[in-house]
């Protein structure tokens, strides 16, 4: 999924039987700072979100299974809205590297080709 | 797949029924020097992480969901592993 903000909204008349009845709406991708990204894209809607708000939107086939049965002809919906964010670049968390098993040595990959020596 | 690090969580009332109780975390794909990789992206939780984590993070709907537990569900992104550590050929950059 990704971030994105509602900043319009799409008017069609004549599409496909299935999509009657959605809003297609104009989704901004933005970054987790809200930052403004990329192009926007035309989206279907499934929470009901409106202009303005920040949303995060699924991508791929994926995005019609919430209308199911029906089977809508969209490649965006989005899918939530969100409240917040926090968000720390900076975290690290500590994997104590002694903890982990000893590294299995590195093997010579032979070729299929590869004459035995 | 690709190696990701968790930078954040999103909280969010109104959402699919299939994200309820599993963490929407904010993710930093991440190349193998450690710089980041495109922009960061949205993905469900499926192992428990948590902000700092270096992950390993699904990209495809049916992978995601499947290892979220949700099928036919609109996931796309999951985080579906932790990373310990990575090891490199020498010569690969």
């Amino acid at each position: 999924m990704l971030l994105g903000r509602v900043v319009g909204c799409v008017w069609s008349t004549v599409k496909n039987a299935d999509l009657t009845g959605h809003r297609l709406l104009l989704v901004q991708p933005l970054t987790p700072e809200l930052q403004a990204t990329g192009k926007r894209i035309i989206a279907t809607d499934w929470t009901g979100a409106g202009a303005g708000e920040i949303v995060y939107y699924c991508r791929g086939k994926e995005c019609s299974f919430p209308f199911l049965p029906a089977e809508v002809p969209t490649d965006s919906t989005i899918v939530g809205i969100v409240d917040s964010i926090r968000v720390n670049r900076a975290a690290r968390t500590e994997v104590a590297t002694s903890a982990l098993p000893p590294a299995a040595p590195a093997r010579q990959v032979r070729g299929r080709n590869s004459r035995k020596s | 797949m690709l190696i990701a690090r968790v930078i954040g969580e999103i909280v969010a009332t109104q959402k699919h029924p299939s994200h309820d109780g599993r963490k929407v975390l904010v993710v930093q794909p991440l190349n193998l020097d450690g710089s980041d990789r495109g922009d960061a992206v949205v993905a469900l939780d499926a192992v428990d992480a948590g902000v700092g984590d270096r992950v390993l993070l699904a990209t495809e709907g049916y992978s995601a969901m499947t290892s979220v537990g949700r099928p036919q569900s609109p996931i796309d992104m999951a985080v579906i592993g932790f990373i310990d550590q990575i090891e490199i050929l020498p010569g690969v950059s």
